[in-house]
């Protein structure tokens, strides 16, 4: 068993010391399982009572306020609800593939969240294709809004499962190409050797201009692959109702729901992670003191999903034909040239490091 | 064998029906269109209607005409007090009646703010619809002050009730003017707001733009008013061709303009509310001293005849038709409403766009769909 | 356009035969005369087939038999001095013992309007031209006077209830229609 998981060294040394070396694994596997659970559900509803917070803000309102301070329980107090409710459902349904959906969504996010390095120590699971691997979990989660779409025999939630297939498969392209022309600068894949990287400075200094338009490549096909206004189409409200998830209520809704943020937090998470030197502080102005890693890696991450609900709350929707239309004529070439442009400047160490 | 040809058959695509509305966050009510679709495409828009209908055409054969002003606020509730205006003059016009000087400016005033609280409405709401849902509560806020304004006159904030046959109900609250003329400051700098917030957004732009093009013939065909008529360069403006209370007292442009695509309707109401504006301001300041109504019957009777009062309400073209017998109620009256005539040409102007289009060409055709079940 | 020139040339379209043989007026297909003579001695005659009626009404207003009525609509529109292109308001009425449709139409080059009536005295099966192939709108219109008045519109591409339910018994709009539950009547 040499699963790289290092929650933190002294649980890990503890748990090898009193325990055979494989109970041990199994263990700490439960334990970083349920400890992401935990960040999970954290995460999805401080995320939603933000949305709300930041929406309100834009839309000259107060927003949630009453329950706890400045109604951070509400969305608390939201999922309680949706878990009393009653679990509702189309008869003519595909029963097996209707329940199954929701899983896939959030079990995609989930894994996701495991790869994601909070701080140098509190990386649970550092794999050597890292990068790589989040793109490939990432797109699990189309199976479960496609098969939602489908088996909720609807056809509202069947066209904006169409709709969500459609545009997911066509801008994992923009995102892995973006994530691409960074690779070429750090030469791993792993995250924790592409924060390592960043020691010399960000990616996005390092690479100065083509960094910076794979950045915005990647914020447009970020927000795009989770499926957010502008580029909601999937749940389109005003044209669909509520899309793919039309015909879901209760808790099943609620983890469709949770996913979206969830992913929403990833790909921020992602960009600060490539773009931004995840935990390193700037200018290593903390490096004496690592704990603060999380307080950097937390504060850019939010940053970012910020600017992704700052998107949200300006701009009108796309159609769906001009969004493959921005795909593939316009961010798809740019991405090609950019990696050229990419691979030009570190063959001739144009690069900027500190 | 022959379930291989079964097979290939299932594999051909066909067109599909959908029912968008009665319930459905784009339809805005309870209209109902039956779409036919292919893929996304749009093949037929087949408005399916009744589902608020009150008959009130035939209510009004029972009723008295100060009974009938009530009844219009609930067909277009959005400009509910040129509705009253319309019924209002309809009877003056057929008793013959002098309403003073006061009552025409007033009245005049309180329909053009009634014409910007719905455009604002009708902003907030179009944002909506395509996507930005910020603009709704931008288009709100100031749709508020005008409520506010309304309310201290005349007690309601959505169905005035405001007009009565020979004037107004009451005079006007001792703060309506200050009120009215802080709106104005106020407002004035928020239409620069939206243009910046929607507008000039490259994505609602390129969503709107050659969306749904109506030509200046198929309007008048298809008996369009309003701002959807005035987008096609057709100049249909009741205001300029047939005034009625103080218009003809007030120097305003009709907003037009040629393209007749959704941005076009979407400028053209823009224009509309600066203009409203202006007619407003040019009258605040003149509104003349005296009564506020004049003295009627308490039974009013039409003397024999067919009357016809056109109006522009924010919609477009409100006709209302009465055939008196002499009688307290009206025996035939006919309200033609302008979302009507407007949701008739919907089908012709949607069919051939995506989904998206027809939502964003469904707001900016403005519909009110009280005011076409009636 | 005053209401006297526009009944000179309305009327000349639909000359009565009746008339034609007392006073002898050939049949004036070209009508571009608009301030074309009426004789004021044919006052018993009507010299053509067309009623006109003013009083009462602020427009000038045509009463035309069903067998007409279509070919005065497509002239309405056609016609250039006439050229009525904007139907703005199509009302079904329940005149007690007939049952009849008001158009009310507007010239947007001239801006004069008309009124033109149509009435039949079919009450179990009401039928008149259609005219939505002259206006669009017509279309929509002449549903609701169907849905409403039971009126039947021949070549109508799309006549089915509107507003009412398929199963709906009776008119509602008419005078002599009767629902003791739903209606209150005074």
């Amino acid at each position: 068993m040499n699963i790289p998981l290092n929650i933190t060294k002294t649980i890990h040394d503890w748990l090898f010391s009193i325990m055979p070396e494989g109970a041990a694994s199994i263990v700490e596997m439960f334990i970083i399982a349920l400890v992401y659970l935990g960040i999970f559900t954290v995460i999805g509803l401080f995320l939603v009572f933000l949305e709300r917070r930041v929406s309100a803000w834009f839309q000259l309102r107060i927003g949630p306020n009453r329950v706890g301070y400045q109604g951070i329980l509400q969305s608390l107090a939201d999922a309680l609800k949706l878990l009393s409710k009653e679990l509702t459902g189309t008869v003519k349904a595909d029963k097996f593939l209707y329940n199954l959906a929701p899983y896939f969504v959030i079990i995609s996010a989930l894994m996701a969240l495991a790869v994601i390095p909070f701080t140098k120590e509190f990386h649970a699971f550092d794999i050597n294709i890292g990068i790589f691997f989040l793109i490939a979990i990432s797109s699990i989660g189309v199976i479960g809004i496609l098969l939602g779409g489908w088996s909720s025999n609807n056809k509202f939630a069947l066209i904006g499962a169409m709709r969500s297939g459609v545009q997911t498969i066509s801008y994992e392209l923009s995102i892995g190409l973006s994530l691409l022309t960074m690779i070429l600068i750090t030469g791993s894949l792993q995250l924790s050797e592409i924060v390592e990287v960043q020691k010399n400075g960000w990616l996005i200094v390092q690479g100065h201009i083509p960094a910076i338009i794979a950045f915005m490549i990647f914020m447009i096909s970020g927000t795009a692959e989770t499926n957010r206004a502008p580029f909601d189409m999937a749940e389109a409200e005003s044209e669909l109702g509520a899309g793919f998830h039309t015909e879901y209520s209760g808790m099943k809704f609620a983890y469709f729901f949770l996913a979206e943020f969830i992913n929403m937090f990833i790909i921020a998470a992602i960009a600060a992670t490539v773009f931004f030197g995840a935990w390193l502080s700037p200018f290593g102005i903390t490096e004496s003191l690592p704990w603060l890693g999380i307080f950097w890696f937390l504060g850019k991450t939010l940053s970012l999903v910020f600017l992704m609900m700052w998107f949200r709350w300006t701009f009108p929707r796309l159609r769906v034909d001009q969004l493959l239309t921005l795909e593939w004529k316009y961010l798809l070439p740019i991405n090609l040239v950019n990696i050229i442009i990419m691979a030009l400047i570190v063959w001739l160490n144009l690069t900027i490091t500190f | 064998m022959e379930q291989r040809t079964t097979i290939d058959k299932s594999f051909k695509s066909e067109p599909y029906q959908i029912n968008m509305g009665p319930q459905h966050p784009a339809t805005h009510g309870v209209l109902n269109l039956l779409l036919t679709i292919d893929g996304e495409i749009i093949q037929k828009v087949e408005p399916d209607l009744g589902y608020i209908h009150r008959s009130i055409e035939k209510m009004c054969e029972r009723d008295s005409y100060q009974q009938i002003v009530h009844l219009t606020d609930r067909m277009d509730y959005l400009s509910s007090n040129i509705n009253n205006e319309a019924v209002c003059l309809v009877v003056e016009n057929a008793l013959e009646l002098e309403v003073p000087e006061r009552v025409k400016v007033i009245r005049t005033i309180i329909g053009e703010l009634t014409r910007i609280s719905s455009h604002c409405l009708w902003w907030g709401i179009m944002g909506m619809d395509v996507g930005a849902l910020t603009t709704f509560f931008y288009g709100f806020r100031d749709r508020e002050l005008i409520n506010d304004i309304f309310e201290e006159t005349c007690g309601a904030r959505l169905t005035m009730n405001y007009n009565v046959p020979g004037g107004l109900m009451l005079d006007i609250h001792p703060n309506f003017i200050k009120r009215v003329k802080k709106f104005i400051v106020h407002f004035k700098t928020k239409i620069p707001e939206y243009d910046k917030l929607l507008t000039e957004n490259i994505i609602f732009q390129k969503r709107t733009k050659g969306i749904g093009i109506l030509t200046k013939e198929d309007a008048i065909s298809f008996g369009a008013s309003g701002p959807v008529a005035r987008a096609s360069g057709y100049s249909c403006d009741v205001r300029k061709y047939h005034p009625y209370s103080a218009l003809d007292k007030v120097t305003f442009n009709e907003a037009l303009r040629t393209e007749g695509d959704t941005f076009a309707r979407y400028k053209v109401r823009i224009q509309e509310l600066w203009e409203s504006l202006s007619i407003v301001e040019q009258l605040i300041d003149n509104i003349p001293e005296g009564e506020h109504r004049v003295k009627t019957n308490a039974v009013i009777k039409l003397p024999k005849g067919e009357y016809y009062q056109k109006v522009e309400t924010a919609r477009g073209e409100l006709g209302v038709y009465v055939i008196s017998t002499g009688t307290k109620s009206p025996y035939r009256l006919k309200f033609r409403s302008p979302g009507f005539s407007n949701l008739s040409l919907l089908s012709h102007i949607a069919k051939g766009g995506k989904i998206g289009d027809l939502v964003a060409i469904m707001a900016t055709i403005d519909l009110v769909i009280p005011d076409i079940d009636r | 356009m005053t209401n006297e020139a526009l009944q000179g040339i309305i009327s000349s379209w639909f000359p009565n035969p009746d008339a034609d043989k007392v006073s002898e007026i050939t049949e004036n297909s070209d009508v571009e005369d608009g301030s074309e003579e009426q004789p004021e001695a044919q006052k018993s005659i009507n010299p053509s087939l067309l009623e006109f009626i003013e009083e009462g009404s602020q427009f000038l207003n045509v009463l035309v038999q069903p067998e007409q009525f279509y070919a005065l609509m497509s002239q309405l529109k056609t016609n250039e001095e006439t050229c009525f292109d904007y139907l703005f308001c199509l009302s079904g009425v329940d005149w007690g013992e007939d049952l009849g449709v008001v158009y009310h139409l507007e010239s947007t080059i001239h801006r004069h309007i008309i009124v033109v009536k149509v009435k039949t005295e079919d009450r179990e099966n009401p039928n008149l031209d259609s005219v939505c192939d002259i206006w669009y709108t017509a279309e929509f219109h002449e549903r609701e006077v169907f849905d409403f008045f039971g009126i039947k519109f021949n070549n109508h591409p799309n006549l089915k209830r509107l507003f009412l339910t398929e199963d709906w018994v009776g008119f509602p709009l008419r005078k002599d229609y009767v629902d003791e539950i739903n209606m209150v009547i005074k």
